[in-house]
This record gives structure tokens, sequence and C-alpha cells, in this order.
């Protein structure tokens, strides 16, 4: 099991979901990935994104500037 | 969403597939501006994937996309967008993508006379050709008045399941989604991608015009999204933030740009995209200070910082709105 970091900073929605899935699509089963990003949107996206291809959601954080989406990767 | 719905109806596996251009104008593009962060926010493409109990997948097109934008074969419409390119452009991805992960057909919500270039009855058939598609694409919503494809020719897809739908009213789509039962959907009136925009395509002329040529980063057109934009010189142009949001953005890119930040009083952050000179410095810290808090004081003081991080601090009179010429503004 391993854990990555997506750096999504300073792109606009959907680019966080899509450096997301590119980032998973490498990755097995079990295998975490914490995205950051600054569009707000992506709390929502990435979410939705993993429940359309049923990876879970284990920590969302939000603060002033950033969000952080933390994944685990489940089998497609 | 409503094509999809038809091809679940008659039993047929779909997955989604979403281009992202780089172009591509989502309700929540805005949110990084604060006033826009208690508004709803969703992905309409995710949020129709998750409705319908579909697959999506976003494909990432930014680079082959340029060429569609920058040399139309057919064409723009009423600003730099390149429709019937674009459409063809599409499904030949959706094309490729169906090939590499066994698909046997694709489907799209157009409908027969709907939009003035893509979806004409001359032009549906060039999107069928160009793309290489040929009778692999279904339109199940006006199906009926086009020749049969290979999906109702192999019986995959019943014929009678499909539509006739006609024209640019959209009161029969509005029909069958209620019959389905979808009471919530996307505005159905295009409005999807910046290119079909006056004020952007507008910058985006600008843009190349600056430049000399016509191309184009993903940042530049990420950037033409965000901030008033001003060129007072033809060398040079200011990208101002239009409140905490915006300057939080912006601040992301300060390595690659000369930026401007009034320290005497609340106000934006700016980028200069170009090579000013000295005197040049002086008119995009006056003109900065024209958006901010001092924009009444008699001085301010400005922190202008390069790409290398050397900051030099200008005491200022802020531009007044009358010095400001409309042709400035993008």
């Amino acid at each position: 099991m391993t854990h990555h970091v997506v750096d999504a900073r300073y792109l606009l929605c959907p680019l966080p979901v899509i450096r997301t899935q590119q980032a998973v699509a490498k990755l097995a089963p079990g295998d975490t990935v914490e995205v950051c990003a600054t569009d707000p949107g992506a709390l929502h996206d990435i979410p939705t994104w993993c429940r359309i291809h049923g990876h879970e959601v284990l920590a969302t954080r939000q603060d002033e500037t950033e969000v952080r989406i933390t994944v685990r990767i489940n089998r497609a | 969403m409503l094509a999809a719905r038809v091809m679940l109806d008659h039993g047929i596996h779909v997955e989604g597939i979403n281009f992202y251009t780089g172009f591509c104008v989502e309700g929540h593009t805005q949110a990084i501006r604060r006033e826009a962060r208690a508004k709803p926010k969703r992905n309409n493409a995710l949020w129709v994937a998750e409705q319908l109990g579909i697959k999506l997948h976003i494909v990432d097109v930014i680079e082959e996309y340029k060429d569609v934008v920058i040399n139309p074969k057919h064409g723009y419409g009423a600003n730099l967008n390149p429709c019937l390119d674009c459409k063809g452009f599409m499904v030949r991805k959706a094309r490729e993508w169906m090939e590499a992960n066994r698909f046997d057909f694709i489907v799209t919500g157009e409908v027969l006379g709907q939009r003035p270039m893509s979806q004409r009855r001359d032009t549906m058939p060039v999107v069928a050709r160009e793309s290489g598609a040929f009778d692999r694409l279904l339109r199940p919503l006006c199906a009926k008045l086009l020749p049969p494809t290979l999906p109702e020719r192999e019986g995959w897809v019943t014929r009678e399941g499909l539509f006739d739908f006609n024209g640019r009213s959209r009161k029969p789509q509005m029909a069958l989604a209620e019959h389905f039962g979808l009471t919530d959907y996307a505005q159905p009136a295009g409005g999807c991608c910046f290119l079909t925009n006056a004020q952007y395509s507008h910058k985006l002329t600008d843009l190349w015009q600056a430049r000399g040529e016509r191309r184009y980063e993903l940042e530049d057109i990420l950037l033409l999204k965000v901030g008033r934009h001003l060129r007072p010189r033809p060398h040079f142009k200011l990208i101002v933030a239009r409140d905490d949001g915006e300057n939080n953005f912006l601040l992301g890119f300060r390595d690659r740009y000369t930026q401007v930040f009034v320290t005497s009083h609340p106000g934006p952050l700016a980028l200069i995209d170009g090579e000013p000179n000295a005197e040049d410095l002086h008119l995009a810290a006056r003109l900065t200070a024209r958006f901010g808090q001092g924009r009444e004081a008699e001085r301010v003081a400005v922190d202008i910082t390069d790409r290398t991080g050397r900051t030099q601090t200008l005491d200022v009179a802020p531009l007044p709105a009358d010095q400001v010429p409309a042709a400035w503004y993008l």
C-alpha cells in the first residue's frame, strides 16, 4: 500500500479530477492519493468522481486557500 | 444526458466521455471568486453520470485541441468557436476511445437543425465522416430523420425506440426529460464553451496579436478566465484580481510574471504579461492602485516584484477613472 500526493493547485475544474484520474490509473487497490487543489470545486467533483468509480474518500479538508482530499483506491 | 438515458432504456451499457479542451465553462469555474463560493457548485458531466448511474471518463485533449482552435478547416462561428471542427475532433477522439476500450458505437445528443454550424442536415454527415466513426455514430434524439446506423441494422437498438427531434426548440427534449423523471439538468442552450463568448474571444485575439503569432499554452487560457485584463500598451497587459479568491489564484503564477501589489492600502494583486520598462511599471502601479481601496488617496505605496523575486517599492498617485480609456479593457 502506498500513499501518493497529487498537486493540482492553481488548476481549474475539471483538471484536478483529471490529475486524480491519471494518478489512480497507475495505482493498485488499497493505495491512497491525497489531492491538493486551490479550486474549491474539487471538493465536490473529486468525491463525485470517486462515487462513480467506486473509490472511497477518506478525508476532506478545506482552509482559506486550499482543499485536500484523500482517496483510497478500490478495485474498479 | 437524454441520449445516454435513451440508450440505457435499450439495455445498452453506456459510459460517458467528457473532453476537456481548456475552454470548457463549468458552473463553478468562477468558484475561485469569493462571491461565487456560496452558490451551488458541480461539474455537470460528473453530476449527469452519477444521476444516470454510469461511469464517466474525463479526457484531457488540451494539446491536440490547439490545432482545432488555431487552424479550423471549416472556420469559426460568430466568435472564435470552431464548432464543426470541434465536433468532428471530439467524435474522432470518442472513436479512438471506443476502439481502445472495445466498445461498439458512439452516442451523441445532437439534434438535427439545433445548432447553426455542426447540427445541420449537411454538416452532420461531415462529423460522421471526418471523425472516422461513420455509421458507428448514433444520434438517438434525431436518428429517425437520418439513415439507419450500424447499431440499428445489427438490432442492438430498435429504430422505433429512437426519436425524430428537429429544430431549435427544446420542448421535445424537455418533454422526454419529464417522461424519464429528469427535472434537474444543465441549461440546454449551449454556453458551455468560452470560445463562443465574445469577450473571451476578444481577449484571446489580443493575446495572439500581442505575441505576433497564433499560439497559446494552457496557462494563457486559464488566465483569460480570471481577473480584469487591461492593455495600456501594445507590449504589456495587466491582469488585475477582482477579489481575494482571484488574488489567491493569481499568486500561483507569481514566479512567471511580474507582480504588482499595493501595500499601503487593501487592494488587488495584478500580474504583468509582457516586457514592461520602468515607465510602464510606473503606469502599472498607478493602474493597479486604481482598483484598490486607496484609489482616492493622494499617494499609495506599490510593491513590484519581477520574475527573479527582486522587489522595488514605488510611491504613486492612483490613476483617476477618467484617465483609463475604455479601449484598455479587454
